[in-house]
C-alpha cells in the first residue's frame, strides 16, 4: 500500500478543516515564489518527467499539454488556463472531494500551472450541483487573494494571475473542453470543431488549455518532492498517484488515492472491505466511469489499475471511477440506464448522437425485457458502430461503447432473456430437434 | 417529451413577474458577477445570473424559483444581449426550472451507480409520501425529479434537496429526511449514516493520523 506520507491529498476525507492556515499547515502555499523562480519552461520539463497524465479521463500528458501553449502571448490575445471540475461522469466524485477539503491544492496549482504556461488568469469551472463546494472555493479564492497569493504580484514573484469561480449549470456535455469553452462564453454547452484546438484559439478566441482538477491540484507536491518521486509510483506510462472512487457493490464504498497500477483486488480488498457476497459473487466491473465498457469478473480481478492495463481489456482508466456490479445486478438494465443517461445528456448538435441516444435506449430497454429479436442484438451493435467515431465530441463514444462492452461479453444473457419471452416459440422446434 | 415542464400561461405570467428587478443586494452580486469577466464579455455572465434570478424568484415565491419568460428578457437585457440567446441558454440546463417548483426540490439522482446502491428504494419511500416525478405535491410542499449522476457515487444513493446533499439513504432513511422537512426541520445534511465524507465506513483505511490533528507529513518526506 502507498505510505501515508506518499499521499498528496492529505486531508481528502475534510477531517481538518479546509481554510488557509490549515491547509498551509499540511505544507500547500510553502514558498510557492521558489517554485516559481525555476522558471516556466523548467515547470513544464519538470512536469513531462513525471509521467503524470491527464486525470479527467483521455490520459493526454499534462507537461506536453501546457507546452502547446504560445510562448509570447500577445498583450490582446492573453493566455488562459481553464480548469475542468464540472464532474459529471457517472462514477466519478474525486474533483468534489479536492475542491470541498483541499481547495487550496487546487488554486496553488491554477497558479503553477498558469504562471508555466503563461496565462493570465485560470477560469475554474464547477459544476452547478456542487452547490456547496461552490461556497466553499469562493471562500478559498477569497482567502488567497486577501493573502497575496493570487492577484497582483502573486505569493511576491512578479507575476500577476487571477483566479476565477464559474458555475454551471447541470449539463454534462460542459466537460468536453470546447463545450465548457462555449459554456464559460454564456453560450449553450455545445462542443466546437476541432480545429482549431483551444491552444490555438480557446476562450474568447484566446490561446486556452483546459485541465482537471486532479491534474492541477498535484502539480505543486511534484514540483515540491520532484518528479523522480512522482514516477517512482504506477508502472512505465502509468506514473503517480491516483484518485480511484470505488461505488456500487462493494462493502465499503470511497473515494482513496493509491498508487496507479494497484490490482484491483488488492485496491478493493485494502480499502473497500472485499466485494459484497465475496470475491465468487462478482459479476463485472466499469473500472473508468459509465463512458467505458464493462469488464467481466475473472478478467479485471488481477488487473492493474493504469491507462495501458485497462486498455488491453478493451475498456479504460477514464477517471478511475470503479463501478462494481455483484451478481444480484440487473446487467442490462444497468447498461440502459447509462445509455438514458446519454439521451439525457446529448446536446443536440451532431444527428448520429442526438437521434442515436435516443434509440440505443429504446433498444436496450427492449432487450432488458427481452422483447426483441435475436437479430436486433447485431443490430444494435451495428448502430453502435455507426455512432461511434461520426460526432464532433466524444459522447457519442461514451454513450457506443458501454452497450458494445455489453453485447461483447453478455451476449448470452441478451439471448436467454429473449428466448424466454419468445418461449412458446422456441420450445417446438427445440423438441424438433431431438 | 412528456416530461417538458408545462409552461405557464404568459399573460398571467407577465403581469405578476413583468417588474422584475433585481433586490439590491442582489444588484450588487450581478455586478461582481460581471466584473468576473473581460470587458465586452458580459454575455459569459448568462448563466451565474440566471442562477441569481432564479434565487431570487425562489426567495420571492418561498420555493426554489424558477425562470418566468420576463425575467429572462431582464437577464438578457442586463448583459446586452438578444433575449434568445438567453432563452436558449435557459433552457439547455437542467438547472433551470422553466416552470414553478415546490418548497422542496426533490432531486433524486437515479443514474448507475446511485440505482445499483439501491436507489429505487428512494423513489419508493418518495412515492409513499406523496411524491410522484415531475409534479409538485398539492400542499406545495415538494416538487420531485430524477436527475442524473449528481457526483456522489461513493456515497449513493443519494438525493440533492435545493441546495443540500443528502446522501447514504435508504427507504427508512430517505422518509426521515422527508419527514423532517415537511415538519419545517432542517435535517443533518450529508450522510444519513454518519459517515465521514467519502471515507470507508466504520474509519479511514489511510492517512488514520488526519482524524485527529491536523498532521504534516512533510517531515518524513
Amino acid at each position: 500500500m502507498l505510505a501515508d506520507k506518499d499521499r498528496i491529498f492529505t486531508n481528502l476525507y475534510g477531517f481538518q478543516p479546509w481554510g488557509l492556515k490549515a491547509a498551509q499547515a499540511r505544507g500547500d502555499w510553502d514558498n510557492t515564489k521558489k517554485l516559481l523562480e525555476i522558471g516556466a519552461d523548467t515547470i513544464i520539463d519538470r512536469m513531462k518527467a513525471s509521467g503524470l497524465r491527464g486525470r479527467g479521463g483521455a490520459g493526454f500528458p499534462t507537461g506536453t499539454k501546457w507546452g502547446f501553449m504560445p510562448k509570447e502571448p500577445r498583450p490582446d490575445r492573453p493566455n488562459f488556463l481553464v480548469i475542468n471540475a464540472d464532474e459529471s461522469e457517472p462514477g466519478s466524485c474525486k474533483d468534489r472531494e479536492i475542491i470541498r477539503h483541499d481547495p487550496h491544492k487546487l488554486i496553488e496549482g491554477a497558479l503553477v500551472a498558469g504562471f508555466a504556461m503563461r496565462a493570465r488568469a485560470a477560469y475554474i469551472y464547477i459544476r452547478g450541483e456542487y452547490i456547496r463546494e461552490a461556497e466553499t472555493l469562493f471562500a478559498a479564492v477569497a482567502e488567497a487573494y486577501d493573502a497575496g497569493l493570487i492577484g497582483k504580484n502573486a505569493c511576491g514573484s512578479g507575476y500577476d494571475f487571477d483566479v476565477f469561480v464559474h458555475r454551471g449549470a447541470g449539463a454534462y456535455i460542459c466537460g468536453e473542453e470546447t463545450a465548457m469553452l462555449e459554456s464559460l462564453e454564456g453560450k449553450k454547452g455545445q462542443p466546437r470543431l476541432k480545429p482549431p484546438f483551444p491552444a490555438g484559439a480557446g476562450l474568447y478566441g484566446c490561446p486556452t488549455t483546459v485541465n482537471n482538477v486532479e491534474s492541477i491540484a498535484v502539480a505543486p507536491t511534484i514540483l515540491r518532492r520532484g518528479p523522480e518521486w512522482f514516477a517512482s509510483f504506477g508502472a512505465e506510462n502509468n506514473r503517480g498517484t491516483k484518485l480511484f472512487q470505488i461505488s456500487g457493490h462493494v462493502n465499503k464504498p470511497c473515494v482513496v488515492e493509491d498508487a496507479m497500477s494497484i490490482p484491483f483486488r488488492q485496491l478493493i480488498e485494502e480499502h473497500c472491505g472485499g466485494i459484497r457476497g465475496g470475491w465468487d459473487n462478482l459479476l463485472a466491473v466499469i473500472p473508468g466511469g459509465s463512458s467505458v465498457p464493462l469488464v467481466p469478473a475473472a478478467q479485471i480481478m488481477d488487473c492493474p489499475m493504469d491507462f495501458d492495463g485497462l486498455k488491453a481489456l478493451g475498456s479504460g482508466l477514464g477517471t478511475a471511477a470503479v463501478i462494481v456490479m455483484d451478481k444480484s445486478t440487473d446487467i442490462v438494465r444497468a447498461i440502459s440506464r447509462i445509455s438514458y443517461f446519454y439521451k439525457h445528456e446529448s446536446c443536440g448538435q451532431c444527428t448520429p448522437c442526438r437521434e442515436g441516444t435516443g434509440w440505443m435506449w429504446r433498444v436496450m430497454e427492449r432487450l432488458r425485457t427481452g422483447d426483441a429479436d435475436i437479430g436486433e442484438i447485431d443490430t444494435l451493435f451495428n448502430v453502435t458502430k455507426q455512432i461511434e467515431g461520426h460526432t464532433i465530441c466524444a459522447l457519442g463514444d461514451a454513450a457506443a461503447w458501454p452497450i458494445q462492452g455489453l453485447i461483447r461479453h453478455f451476449r448470452p444473457e441478451l439471448e436467454r432473456r429473449i428466448a424466454e419471452r419468445q418461449g412458446d416459440d422456441f420450445a417446438p422446434m427445440q423438441e424438433a430437434a431431438e | 417529451m412528456a416530461e417538458a415542464p408545462q409552461i405557464p400561461d404568459e399573460a398571467e405570467t407577465r403581469a405578476r413577474w413583468g417588474d422584475f428587478a433585481w433586490t439590491a443586494e442582489n444588484a450588487a452580486k450581478a455586478k461582481e458577477i460581471i466584473g468576473r469577466y473581460p470587458p465586452g464579455r458580459a454575455q459569459s455572465a448568462s448563466l451565474p445570473l440566471l442562477d441569481l434570478a432564479q434565487r431570487q424568484v425562489g426567495a420571492e415565491t418561498q420555493t426554489q424559483g424558477w425562470l418566468p419568460v420576463p425575467v429572462i428578457e431582464f437577464v438578457a437585457k442586463q448583459i446586452g444581449v438578444p433575449y434568445m440567446r438567453v432563452y436558449e441558454v435557459a433552457t439547455f440546463y437542467t438547472m433551470f426550472n422553466m416552470a414553478p417548483v415546490g418548497r422542496y426540490h426533490v432531486q433524486v439522482c437515479g443514474t448507475t451507480p446511485c440505482m445499483l446502491a439501491g436507489s429505487d428504494e428512494v423513489l419508493r419511500a418518495c412515492k409513499s409520501k406523496g411524491l410522484s416525478k415531475g409534479h409538485t405535491t398539492a400542499d406545495g410542499l415538494f416538487t420531485l425529479t430524477e436527475v442524473e449522476c449528481l457526483g456522489v457515487c461513493a456515497n449513493a444513493p443519494m438525493v440533492q434537496v435545493n441546495d443540500d446533499n443528502y446522501e447514504d439513504l435508504d427507504y427508512d432513511r430517505t422518509i426521515a429526511v422527508l419527514e423532517a422537512l415537511a415538519k419545517g426541520e432542517q435535517p443533518q445534511v450529508g450522510s444519513q449514516i454518519g459517515r465521514r465524507a467519502s471515507c470507508p465506513e466504520g474509519g479511514p483505511t489511510t492517512l488514520k493520523e488526519m482524524v485527529g490533528e491536523n498532521h504534516d507529513y512533510r517531515g518524513q518526506w
